[in-house]
């Protein structure tokens, strides 16, 4: 069961109004995790999509990258002064929506939490991951295509 | 033509270790896929290569067979071997390993299907000739008190989905039986997504007894022999050996071709076991279940046969002939395994996680010890309490449990509460001493 943008709308108004500070919703299809922003929210209070959609069974358009939901991945770890984007989950990492296409993002470009990063597949799912994080891109850690393990560095960004 | 060079170890704690030694003794290589919480366990240090294929708990990480797969492939393996519980027996598993060209090293994904389905695997036995206990599905407009009549009392609501003691309810009256059918198909729908149930005689002073049994590609199949398990708790096995104690040889000799005649009927393939009851006060017994995985009690098999089911596992994956017949398989001595649970006893058995200050099993050159764990090592409080199997083997019996309960005496382990005790006096016991106890009895001696 694809998730779609306005599933995903539906469910943060929902959180929105009311009182829970934070949800997890694991299916077959899917696991959501949102959590609402606190007062600090820079710090803690970032709200997190996790989510998995199937792409058309071919790879074409209808579950891209952007009609599904994103997860972010944790932005964790200050070396100096540099935040980490570590992958969500294992499975193949692709800079770009598709071969010969731009990638989402390089060195040297600004991006905001929901900025999409990379796909991660796993076995023909495709994951869009967002940033997590405000900043410019310092470094792409993982080779495009490579397979990264859960929770390995992919992004490093100097914060803003 | 031998297709696997190297291999993706889906499992973790001794298990998981247990695999890559066989492999590094093959000659193949190994990836284990773990969690984020055995990151640094042995296994994953032993290996060729490690990748961390989710978060600890078991549900993102070792049950799901996608990143399974996906790691595999990424890793280029060629085969996956499963261990025992989490993936071992998924269907799923198996047949997403065939669609992507990955050897699974267990049996075809139909025969684990059947297998799964309890129900299924009943109806075949019997076809097979096999005897089964009485039983029948009971569909959500019967009346499960008719059906009971029938089958009589006490009895078993199980699971179709279940098995491996899991979905299983005991009803001793009409009255029971009704209020436990309709908890346990809404409890068999949330746990196996699978409402089906169905009842069966319960045995009263039975014992549990399986054979081991190997099959090639190539149509042949073997048995190496039986296990006793009948120390159980809570239908979880405690303590295992081979010989079965006191067997009958006309039974031993039943409940093997039986065990063959089994899996050749249903087209079995690699390593399984054919679970069996059997009733102490007629000497009958009956078809339980066949489990398509290694089982945790395995060398108990290994120190009597002289065989290593695991290497035998993968040989066999390979699409190589079995190498030996029936009458190649002899029998040396007697062994038993205690396994040794991270628990507290005296609290119910609560499982006990924690870190291990100490940890060291001693020497012995009949003891053989399959542990992930050493000292300084973390039991994670996200899977079983299995800390590790202790296999004693000698020429007697009571010479095996000698062997057992001086290394369970001699063990130093702090830092967690284990069931040491409890395995020592079991091991010490007049009833264990005087051969087969039955499968309610160590529920009964620890009260």
């Amino acid at each position: 069961m694809p998730l779609s943008d306005d599933d995903v709308r539906e469910i943060l108004r929902i959180i929105d109004e009311s009182d829970l500070a934070e949800l997890q919703i694991d299916t077959e299809a899917f696991s959501l995790y949102v959590r609402k922003g606190g007062g600090d929210a820079e710090a803690s209070g970032r709200p997190r999509v996790r989510s998995v959609t199937e792409r058309g069974r071919t790879g074409q358009a209808s579950g891209g990258p952007e009609a599904s939901a994103s997860p972010s991945a944790p932005a964790t770890g200050d070396n100096d002064g540099l935040a980490t984007i570590t992958a969500p989950m294992l499975g193949t990492f692709y800079r770009a929506e598709a071969p010969g296409k731009p990638p989402f993002v390089d060195v040297g470009q600004r991006v905001e939490p929901d900025t999409i990063v990379c796909i991660i597949e796993v076995m023909k799912m495709m994951n869009s991951v967002t940033a997590g994080v405000s900043g410019t891109i310092v470094k792409v850690v993982p080779k495009n295509a490579e397979l990264v393990e859960y929770g390995q560095p992919l992004f490093e960004v100097e914060p803003a | 033509m031998k297709r696997i060079k190297r291999v993706f170890v889906a499992n973790r704690g001794e298990i998981a270790l247990r695999i890559v030694n066989a492999c590094q003794e093959l000659g193949l290589e190994t990836v284990v896929g773990t969690s984020e919480a055995d990151r640094n366990g042995l296994a994953a240090r032993e290996a060729d290569r490690a990748v961390t294929i989710g978060p600890a708990p078991a549900s993102e990480s070792y049950l799901r067979e996608d990143l399974v797969v996906q790691a595999a492939l990424g890793t280029h393996c060629d085969a996956i071997h499963p261990g025992y519980g989490f993936l071992s027996e998924s269907p799923k598993l198996a047949a997403r390993a065939h669609e992507n060209g990955l050897i699974f090293i267990g049996p075809p994904p139909e025969v684990i299907e059947l297998s799964g389905d309890k129900l299924r695997a009943r109806e075949e036995a019997a076809r097979a000739g096999v005897p089964v206990l009485p039983g029948k599905e009971i569909a959500p407009d019967d009346d499960p008190r008719k059906a009971g009549d029938e089958i009589g009392y006490p009895l078993l609501v199980k699971a179709a989905g279940g098995g491996g003691g899991r979905g299983i309810k005991l009803a001793r009256d009409p009255e029971q039986l009704g209020n436990l059918v309709s908890l346990a198909r809404s409890e068999a729908g949330a746990a196996f997504g699978d409402e089906r149930v169905y009842l069966e005689r319960f045995v009263v002073g039975a014992r549990h007894v399986e054979v081991q049994i190997a099959a090639d590609e190539h149509g042949a199949i073997v048995h190496l022999g039986e296990r006793d398990c009948s120390v159980q708790r809570r239908y979880q096995k405690v303590i295992e050996e081979a010989p079965a104690p006191d067997l009958e040889p006309a039974t031993r000799n039943a409940l093997t071709a039986e065990a063959v005649a089994f899996a050749n009927a249903i087209g079995y393939r690699n390593l399984g076991t054919v679970e069996f009851v059997l009733d102490v006060d007629t000497g009958r017994h009956f078809f339980l279940e066949v489990n398509c995985r290694i089982q945790v009690e395995h060398p108990v098999t290994e120190a009597v046969t002289g065989r290593d089911l695991v290497k035998l596992q993968i040989h066999v994956a390979d699409g190589e002939p079995l190498g030996f017949t029936q009458s190649d398989v002899v029998f040396d001595g007697h062994a038993i395994e205690c396994r040794l649970n991270a628990e507290d006893v005296a609290r119910g058995f609560m499982p006990s996680p924690g870190t291990l200050s100490l940890f060291a099993v001693p020497e012995n050159l009949h003891l053989r010890v399959d542990t992930a764990l050493c000292a300084g090592a973390t039991i994670p409080p996200y899977y079983d309490s299995l800390m590790a199997k202790l296999i004693g083997h000698a020429e007697g019996r009571d010479a095996a449990i000698d062997v057992l309960q001086e290394a369970l005496e001699e063990l130093d382990v702090e830092g967690v509460e284990t069931n040491r005790m409890l395995l020592i006096s079991v091991l010490g016991h007049d009833d264990f001493h005087r051969g087969a106890v039955t499968t309610d009895w160590l529920e009964r001696a620890i009260v």
